[in-house]
């Protein structure tokens, strides 16, 4: 009988539904933080030419994409526009720029689909935003309904008692009985 | 001449179509059933026009026939035999004629066997799947006809994308194609059902098989396509979220999410509208699906302009979309559900929160699939979305899966309480929670990942459970453990292949964590004899050397020796390959592979390669083997849940469904 505590509109099923709205923003949150916080953390300019590794170009051509080899990185195109970028990559490193300014650099002159991950203003914002919007969105409307399709539960008597599985008497044996009936 | 067949046997292959879908529409309204046979026959009769049609056209290729431009262009006269056979669907044209094909394929089986099983739905189906085969066999006819003539006969064709040569690339497209091709049919049999008004779940039932399967092909091309990727296209990884890949993958997401909210109808007569919804979206995203891969439309939306071949696809999506939604309105208030859900705990809640995960997911890869066209509409820029946007927008909704999946089986039908779901999940939270601390301390960071482990060591834990609690209820009645474990598997094969299904996931979940996250990579130009060292592995560089293949390739191929703590291990030979007609480059990865990680060795071509030295880039991708051995173990699942009933049990099992209908 304990299922009654968690009806629709019960304190359980109030906290229950706080709890998920917390969990689902904290999740998203969580996904978009950490990200956030490392952009702005590169690029330290100390003046003079560094020696730069092959690692320190692929660490940053992995996330460009020239505009005519369709969907692969820098760090993989074979083709010789793609190997001249990565010249540039290396002299622009070689020089002190951070990886933030050599993405600029890259996106100033062709567009920011150059760039692996849009940048969050714009109109490419919205690339952003809407994931966080239409998935809690989708949440809400999703437990209204679920709300909605209980609610019709309550007035309707539908189902003999017999068919519902006792929390207390639900032993293995009931269990096992589910899963013959189940096998079609 | 042979060409001149093969197109003349697609176009009475197209008449037929329309011919069976006014027959059977006449057939139909007049009360005639021998037309409505015909009708059938008709659809059963393209079959073997197509195969013509495609054997024709195999046939021109293998004779070096470059007067058709299609065979110019995927084939060449050094190609191997083999590689001609599969040039069939290495272009564009030739493909959609082979999804023709296997589209007739399943049509013509459909058509001949439920023929008496499904009598009433039977005229309706023909005219649904007559409509999709017109517009495919007229799209092969009018508008990509690989039977077309070039002006002037080029003496050699330009031969076979090297990049479709592999094993892989070639069995690949075919399973996506079934895939694509087989969930016609339940979508046929859904609307069919609609149009009948024989709302029961006749059609689910009819159709359950084809699904399984159609999804067993699907998911095959989507692990087939990683491996591929993997094995060829030289970066390291296995999936780029590119927006072919994504075609292939939203039908497959909105298919999964059928294949379990079925099951809610066929057990509690629920949801009618919301399943009729979700094949449809299925069938819309399979043409969605061909069309983003066909027309070229996300890399420009110049190549949807100036192909006829995107309109066409927009108008018959559009068409398909809005006659299937006047069906489902017309019936809508038969689909409403009769029975209503008992409580949030249940089982069929539990497949609605997996449907709203699963559409959840489909939404953001629709959504940045999309982007580019849409940014390209607005501001006139064509934008992009990179892998990263995708894993960090999708990794939370993954890990909710992941753990549903492992709870919701504990779920009853009806309603459950706390407490029983409390006991069963007390031991696999608190064995996981100490995994996970062991991995911490063996120095594992990032939380992302622990929580990841966390996830989906919990949900193995309680799938496993599932397999024992089983097998011990059948151990108690005496039986050994293995005959126990094998009669649990037999008499309850959807179930359990259903689990082993969600196993083989987990164990995969586990290969794209560790891949995803603690990948390690470098590179270094080395001379002969140097060698490089990443994690505990050390790689020396042996040998190079530069030889002809096959064909037009040109070899360049170096031997590595790998050692693990200082000892050999393995030898391994990364090489690139140059197709000199056409100047393309491969770089084709070898690595030594084991259940902990491969180290991936790529002879990286940036510079000339001189003799002497060589640039190699190496990636070390713990866990990756468990992505495939966990696509393996999903396989498996996917044949025990599809596989068969012998006819006897399938009576039994239907005389027992009705009585379970009865106790309803």
């Amino acid at each position: 009988m304990g299922n009654r505590e968690w009806e629709v509109g019960s304190e359980k099923w109030q906290a229950l539904r706080v709890t998920l709205y917390v969990l689902v923003l904290a999740v998203f949150l969580g996904a978009a933080i950490p990200s956030v916080a490392q952009d702005g953390s590169e690029g330290d300019d100390s003046g003079l030419k560094k020696a730069v590794t092959a690692n320190d170009v692929n660490k940053i051509a992995k996330r460009v994409y020239c505009p005519v080899c369709e969907s692969t990185p820098l760090d993989v195109c074979q083709t010789q526009a793609c190997a001249d970028w990565r010249d540039i990559i290396r002299q622009k490193l070689e020089e002190g720029a951070s990886e933030q300014e050599i993405f600029d650099y890259f996106s100033n002159l062709y567009g920011d689909r150059v760039l692996a991950e849009p940048p969050r203003e714009g109109f490419s914002l919205l690339l952003w935003l809407l994931p966080l919007i239409i998935v809690p969105l989708g949440a809400v409307f999703f437990s209204r309904y679920m709300r909605n399709l209980k609610a019709t539960a309550v007035q309707s008597v539908s189902v003999p008692d017999t068919a519902v599985p006792d929390a207390a008497a639900s032993s293995d044996y009931l269990a096992r009985i589910e899963k013959e009936l189940e096998n079609n | 001449m042979i060409a001149d067949i093969g197109y003349f046997a697609l176009l009475i292959a197209f008449v037929t179509a329309i011919y069976a879908a006014v027959a059977a529409w006449y057939g139909k309204s007049k009360d005639k059933m021998r037309w409505v046979e015909s009708a059938r026959n008709a659809t059963i009769i393209i079959l073997p026009l197509v195969v013509l049609s495609c054997a024709l056209l195999v046939t021109s290729i293998l004779r070096n026939d470059f007067s058709l431009e299609y065979v110019w262009r995927v084939s060449s006269i050094e190609m191997p035999t083999y590689l001609k056979f599969t040039s069939l669907w290495g272009g564009q044209a030739g493909s959609l004629l082979f999804w023709n094909l296997l589209l007739a394929i399943f049509t013509a089986v459909a058509m001949a066997r439920k023929w008496h099983e499904q009598k009433e739905l039977m005229p309706y189906a023909l005219i649904v799947i007559s409509m999709t085969q017109i517009f495919f066999l007229g799209l092969s006819a009018f508008v990509e006809n690989p039977f077309t003539r070039l002006d002037v006969i080029p003496p050699n064709g330009n031969g076979l994308n090297p990049l479709l040569r592999h094993p892989g690339m070639i069995i690949h497209p075919p399973m996506l194609y079934l895939g694509f091709t087989g969930f016609i049919i339940p979508y046929t049999f859904a609307i069919a059902a609609l149009m009948a008004g024989k709302l029961d779940d006749g059609w689910i039932r009819t159709t359950r098989r084809w699904t399984l399967v159609a999804w067993l092909f699907l998911s095959l091309g989507l692990i087939l396509g990683g491996r591929w990727a993997y094995d060829v296209l030289g970066w390291g990884g296995y999936w780029g979220w590119d927006p072919v890949e994504n075609a292939s993958f939203m039908p497959w997401l909105a298919g999964t999410a059928f294949l379990h909210s079925v099951m809610i109808q066929e057990k509690r007569h629920m949801f009618k509208m919301w399943n009729m919804f979700l094949i449809i979206l299925t069938y819309s995203l399979v043409i969605y699906g061909t069309f983003i891969v066909r027309s070229g439309v996300i890399s420009s939306v110049h190549s949807f302009a100036r192909s006829a071949i995107g309109p066409l696809f927009f108008a018959f999506i559009a068409i398909m979309f809005i006659f299937s939604a006047y069906w489902v309105n017309r019936r809508r208030d038969e689909l409403a559900s009769t029975n209503s859900l008992q409580s949030l705990l249940s089982r069929e809640a539990a497949f609605l929160y997996n449907n709203f995960l699963i559409l959840a997911i489909l939404a953001v890869v629709f959504l940045f699939t999309n982007y580019p066209i849409v940014s390209e509409l607005f501001t006139g820029e064509k934008g992009f979305v990179g892998p990263p946007v995708y894993e960090k927008a999708l990794a939370p909704l993954f890990g909710l899966l992941v753990l549903l999946m492992g709870v919701a089986p504990l779920t009853m039908w009806y309603r459950s309480s706390v407490k029983r779901l409390g006991r069963a999940m007390r031991w696999p939270a608190i064995a996981s929670t100490i995994t996970v601390i062991v991995l911490f301390i063996l120095n594992i960071r990032g939380w992302g990942a622990l929580v990841g482990f966390w996830a989906a060591t919990f949900a193995t834990f309680l799938t496993l459970l599932e397999f024992w609690k089983g097998t011990r209820a059948r151990m108690k009645r005496g039986e050994s453990v293995w005959a126990a474990f094998s009669n649990l598997m037999a008499r309850n094969r959807r179930r359990y292949g259903g689990y082993w299904i969600h196993m083989g996931v987990l164990i995969m979940a586990f290969g794209v964590i560790g891949v995803e996250v603690f990948q390690q990579e470098t590179q270094l130009r080395l001379e002969k004899g140097g060698s490089l060292t990443l994690g505990r592995y050390e790689m020396v560089f042996n040998d190079i050397n530069r030889f002809p293949g096959p064909d037009d390739l040109m070899i360049t191929e170096a031997t590595m020796d790998v050692y693990v703590d200082g000892r050999l291990v393995d030898t391994i030979t990364p090489r690139t390959e140059l197709y000199t007609r056409t100047g393309q480059p491969m770089t084709i990865p070898d690595a030594r592979s084991t259940i902990a990680e491969d180290f991936y060795v790529l002879l990286v071509n940036w510079e000339p390669t001189s003799a002497n030295s060589a640039t190699f880039r190496v990636f070390l991708n713990p866990l990756i083997n468990w992505v495939w051995g966990g696509g393996i173990i999903f396989v498996l699942g996917t044949l025990i849940a599809a596989w068969p009933d012998r006819k006897k049990q399938s009576v039994a099992a239907r005389s027992r469904r009705v009585a379970i209908g009865a106790a309803d």
